[in-house]
């Protein structure tokens, strides 16, 4: 490790760095712009200048830009040195000059690194006595705000946007003093990973508009460490409330998971949880008055509970502990899955894959981290958003490092590294059903029926290791194919295969293992992951227990049953005859969950659950990764609870008994652990509820959160007790313990000086890097190195087309097939409108045109949607938009009549 | 002994000195144009509401009596959509005053606001907002800010260049 001196002090810092990381890394703050830990350096801002000096007796030194300096051995340099500090106010005077007076009115204002870096170079006083420039703004859709004028030209919206994200419509315009960031015409940003704008603009230019909507600043926010809950990613956020509503979720920082960035959907889609739909009152239905106190409540429940057969239905959205709880009420034998049994079995095989560890599961950072990636049948850019963007880092990083090898560039030298790599890629086969965005980046393509789909990764794994079988009945040109990808695999060094679950093959499952696993050598580590439809996915299916499926023959069999399903909207999944007779066939039918869906109206006891941000609870994302999400604020109706607290007073109710009641959430991961071996280590998942600092909790609530006597004050001037947390080691007030959180509990990122987001370096091992104390969440799945993998070997048949019939399979929309993020107005807006999608060829068969009306009769149900014609989807098969408008409870991989609708 | 008399002769010459009570409430007290006392929110030339919901008088506060919550019209203009003063617990610091950027919230020289109910001393906007420019007259954030909020267009504000034109190539 170099040795660098700062003001003539010796720091240890890593090699291949540049000084601006190096010094951070060490806590000398020196400000800056331009840079960014996931973008690298450009040297367009001019403002982290410092001075380097020959050696030491060199006295006059230079000033250097740090973020485009290396550090080298025995460096010498100064931050404080006075010409340096001279320079750096300068910088921030010039970018002042045109910077309007709009700080009150700037939804940046108090988390802004603007401000913060102007404190910071102690540049007060204007000098400059001219007009300033003024631009006008553009419209960018719902989501995001411009006001140009705020700009200072440092050009990370386009460096993240264009570069990072693969935007295509955001750029930089005009010239000289002019510069202008947007887009070419007013208009929507295409871009999914838009909001992060709002985060990577060191000012106001680029502000998130719901948030404007009920404006807070980030001092008056109660903030929790939360997990977005709109895919099976599961990247760390940070959601803050105000005035008992949810106003704005952030970026947390998870050097494993998302890093510095969220999409659309994440960021956006927390505001089901304000919705006017959301169940507010316990409900027992057919009587004389429906809405119930607590006591009726209760006295109604300990009946039912004590007097009936319950079988209950988990959710794939509900937290790891709701599901748990409700298989302790219902007991083992009784509990079932509630997802198709198609789903139930593919999430199963997954499950199974994973927990042998032959193969190392992915994390988003090894995806980005590594050489080759082979996506085989998966649109992760529409199911998993954030995979999507990790995959773009992957390619793009590979060349980057060839480039950096050749021209012996630092990595971190963005702009150079750039020119150099001009139109080089990594290595990228996108194999899917119909194409995806990522095609533009892929070095290879190939699209098919899933059946298709999975011969082809058979003859890869075929081609990899000539022990397994060879894919029979083959055409040439498909072994040409899996020889020229086989090639490229075998040279990488990290490979990464990535597969999911949506095109509802078992085959694509086994193939992608059989690549992965022959790829995994002792010198080559290769990684699989798969995504899964919901945020629990993983959870739920770890659990032992049969699909609903089972639940439905169980009802036909038997009489009596009374059926408790929590937090699962059933009609979302299976088809609606299926569940009208099911729910015609239950004694009893109880629900909880926090919005009115159709599977609620069914409910004869309807009772109020919590959403993510109300309760506590566990989420185990695709990677088998456990990640704690804590209460963000306790909810004014105390109707409002996590479903595990209902479940287990129910619990108590049928078993009679008094105790544990204040049980906390932990206790109920250790009987899980017990329980179920392949849990192992989830409690570790959240510190202790009555874990300290030195004697104090963490506060939810940055020290500077205002109001609290006035808050509540029009309901009466006395102000009520904090509110207590049981459950977590947090706590509601802005007292507690001050300083850098555990890594595990970090309800916002502050540090003094540092108000912006930008602070997260301070939590961080190094800039970029893991976050001290270790990234937070818990791996249940266990490498295995070594252990002799046990290969598929029996594969599909190639595809063959049905006369008059179609493979129907889910077409998803990385915004609009989200069941709870469609709640919030601006992402409905974006939110296309249902379609099938069918090849040329089936669209001349049918004589229908895009845009014509088809329909589509699957399951005893007739859907009217429009033409979208895909030139990548072979014929006989049809995607229909999944989870919009009407389409509901469709069986995805069956096979389904289309006819054109006259 | 000593002590006592000179106390007795002290208060005897009193007597004889000008008297600093008055009769209160019948006169009334004189205070100074920048006495600290009831706090108002004012409005701007126009009869717009200055107060653009910042919060930053609420973080300065030192007993945390202020709470609101800004909102915005069609044109984007903020305002507050309410605004509250515990002043039972307010200190007249005047904190508030000063961390304004709008001059909309200002402390005024009137202290009679005693009620015999402390709920009564909870208030709202209506019950603050003065159709006056207070202290500080003439002054219109929006005219002196980059936004376009209704009160006047890009480049059209004190201090500012007419908007670039991003076609052109000229320096």
């Amino acid at each position: 490790m170099p040795t660098i001196y700062i003001d003539n002090k010796p720091y240890e810092v890593k090699a291949g760095k540049n000084l601006l990381e190096a010094c951070l890394a060490q806590g000398v703050d020196i400000p800056y712009f331009c840079w960014h830990p996931s973008l690298g350096s450009v040297g367009a801002c001019r403002q982290c200048a410092v001075k380097l000096f020959k050696d030491e007796n060199d006295t006059q030194g230079r000033l250097v830009m740090s973020c485009l300096e290396g550090v080298r051995d025995g460096l010498r340099l100064s931050v404080n040195d006075k010409m340096a500090k001279a320079f750096r106010e300068q910088i921030i005077e010039w970018l002042m000059t045109n910077h309007p007076h709009d700080c009150p009115v700037c939804d940046e204002g108090g988390s802004c690194h603007l401000q913060d870096m102007t404190v910071m170079t102690g540049h007060d006083y204007r000098h400059y006595d001219f007009k300033k420039r003024t631009y006008r703004n553009q419209y960018l859709g719902p989501l995001i705000h411009h006001e140009m004028n705020r700009c200072i030209q440092c050009y990370r919206c386009v460096r993240y946007y264009k570069d990072y994200a693969g935007g295509e419509d955001l750029n930089v315009f005009a010239a000289n003093n002019k510069v202008y960031f947007g887009r070419e015409k007013d208009g929507v940003l295409e871009s999914p990973f838009s909001g992060n704008l709002a985060e990577v603009c060191p000012t106001g230019v680029f502000t998130d508009k719901t948030l404007k909507e009920h404006y807070t600043r980030k001092w008056d926010l109660t903030m929790a460490p939360s997990v977005c809950q709109h895919c099976s990613v599961g990247c760390n956020t940070i959601a803050g409330e105000r005035y008992g509503e949810l106003r704005v979720i952030l970026n947390r920082y998870n050097g494993e998971v998302n890093g510095y960035f969220l999409c659309d959907r994440g960021r956006f889609g927390y505001e089901f949880v304000n919705d006017e739909n959301r169940v507010k009152q316990p409900v027992i239905r057919n009587r004389t008055s429906e809405a119930v106190t607590e006591p009726e409540l209760t006295t109604y429940l300990q009946t039912a509970m004590y007097n009936s057969k319950l079988i209950g239905i988990g959710s794939p959205r509900a937290a790891v502990e709701t599901n748990f709880a409700l298989q302790q009420l219902v007991g083992p034998g009784n509990f079932y899955k509630g997802i198709s049994e198609d789903e139930a079995y593919l999430t199963n095989k997954v499950v199974r894959i994973l927990e042998t560890g032959t193969v190392h599961s992915a994390s988003l950072k090894d995806i980005e981290q590594s050489d080759a990636v082979l996506i085989l049948g998966e649109d992760i850019w529409n199911t998993a958003p954030m995979m999507a963007l990790a995959v773009r880092q992957s390619v793009k990083k590979t060349a980057y490092s060839h480039a950096a090898e050749q021209s012996k560039l630092p990595i971190w030298h963005d702009a150079a590294i750039q020119e150099f790599v001009q139109e080089e890629k990594g290595f990228l086969a996108n194999i899917t059903v119909a194409g995806s965005p990522l095609d533009g980046i892929a070095a290879y393509t190939a699209y098919g029926a899933p059946d298709n789909l999975a011969r082809l990764g058979f003859a890869i794994a075929h081609e990899l290791n000539t022990s397994l079988p060879v894919v029979s009945n083959v055409d040439d040109d498909l072994i040409n194919k899996a020889k020229s990808i086989a090639a490229v695999l075998l040279k990488a060094k990290k490979p990464v295969i990535v597969s999911g679950i949506s095109c509802y093959s078992e085959g694509v499952i086994e193939a992608a293992f059989n690549i992965a696993a022959s790829l995994n050598t002792a010198e080559r580590k290769a990684a699989i992951c798969y995504a899964l439809p919901a945020c629990n996915s993983m959870g739920l299916g770890m659990m032992n227990a049969p699909s609903f499926d089972h639940a439905v023959t169980r009802l036909q069999r038997e009489q009596d049953m009374t059926v408790v399903i929590v937090e699962n909207d059933l009609y979302r999944d299976i088809s609606s005859s299926v569940l009208d007779t099911f729910f015609s066939k239950a004694a009893n039918i109880i629900v909880l969950d926090s919005l009115h869906n159709r599977t609620t109206e069914k409910a004869n006891v309807l009772i109020p659950a919590a959403t993510f941000a109300e309760g506590d609870g566990t989420m185990v994302n695709y990677e088998g990764r456990a990640q704690r999400f804590f209460q963000v604020f306790m909810p004014a109706n105390p109707f409002i609870r996590e479903s595990w607290k209902w479940l287990k007073e129910m619990n108590l109710y049928k078993t009679q008994g008094s105790n544990g009641h204040n049980q906390p959430p932990e206790e109920l991961l250790e009987k899980l652990e017990s329980t179920s071996h392949q849990f192992e280590g989830i409690s570790k998942v959240t510190p202790p509820h009555d874990f300290t600092i030195h004697g104090e909790r963490i506060p939810r609530e940055p020290h500077r959160y205002s109001g609290r006597t006035a808050m509540l004050a029009n309901l009466n001037v006395s102000e009520p007790k904090p509110m207590q947390d049981n459950d977590s080691p947090l706590s509601f007030t802005m007292e507690g313990f001050k300083g850098i959180q555990p890594s595990i509990a970090i309800p916002f990122f502050w540090s003094p000086g540092w108000n912006s987001v930008q602070s997260v370096t301070k939590y961080q091992e190094e800039p970029g890097g893991h976050l001290r104390g270790g990234d937070p969440g818990v791996k249940l799945f266990h490498d295995r190195q070594g252990s002799e993998p046990s290969f598929f070997k029996g594969m599909p048949e190639s595809f063959a087309e049905r006369p008059e019939k179609w493979l129907v399979l889910p077409q998803y929309h990385v915004l609009g097939s989200g069941e709870l993020s469609i709640y919030t107005k601006a992402l409905e807006e974006l939110t296309p409108s249902p379609s099938v999608s069918l090849s040329q060829q089936d669209a001349n068969r049918l004589n229908v045109q895009n845009g014509d009306m088809l329909q589509v009769n699957a399951d005893a149900k007739k859907y009217l949607l429009a033409v979208t014609i895909n030139k990548n989807l072979c014929n006989g098969v049809v995607l229909v938009s999944a989870g919009l408008g009407e389409v509901e409870g469709m069986s995805w991989g069956s096979w389904v009549k289309v006819s054109r609708c006259e | 002994m000593i002590s006592h008399v000179r106390t007795i002769w002290l208060t005897f010459l009193h007597l004889f000195t000008k008297k600093v009570t008055i009769e209160y409430p019948e006169e009334k007290v004189k205070l100074h144009p920048r006495w600290r006392g009831r706090i108002v929110l004012t409005k701007d030339p126009d009869g717009g509401e200055r107060c653009v919901g910042c919060y930053l008088c609420a973080a300065a506060c030192p007993v945390d009596c202020i709470a609101l919550q800004a909102t915005e019209d069609e044109n984007g203009r903020r305002y507050p959509e309410f605004f509250r003063i515990n002043f039972s617990r307010c200190i007249f610091c005047g904190f508030c005053e000063e961390a304004c950027p709008t001059y909309a919230i200002q402390l005024i020289p009137d202290f009679e606001m005693g009620e015999y109910n402390r709920q009564n001393l909870v208030f709202e906007k209506e019950d603050l907002l003065i159709n006056s420019e207070g202290k500080y007259p003439g002054y219109n954030f929006y005219k002196v800010a980059g936004i376009n909020a209704g009160v006047k267009g890009k480049g059209e504000g004190e201090q500012e260049e007419a908007p670039v034109d991003i076609h052109s190539l000229l320096p």
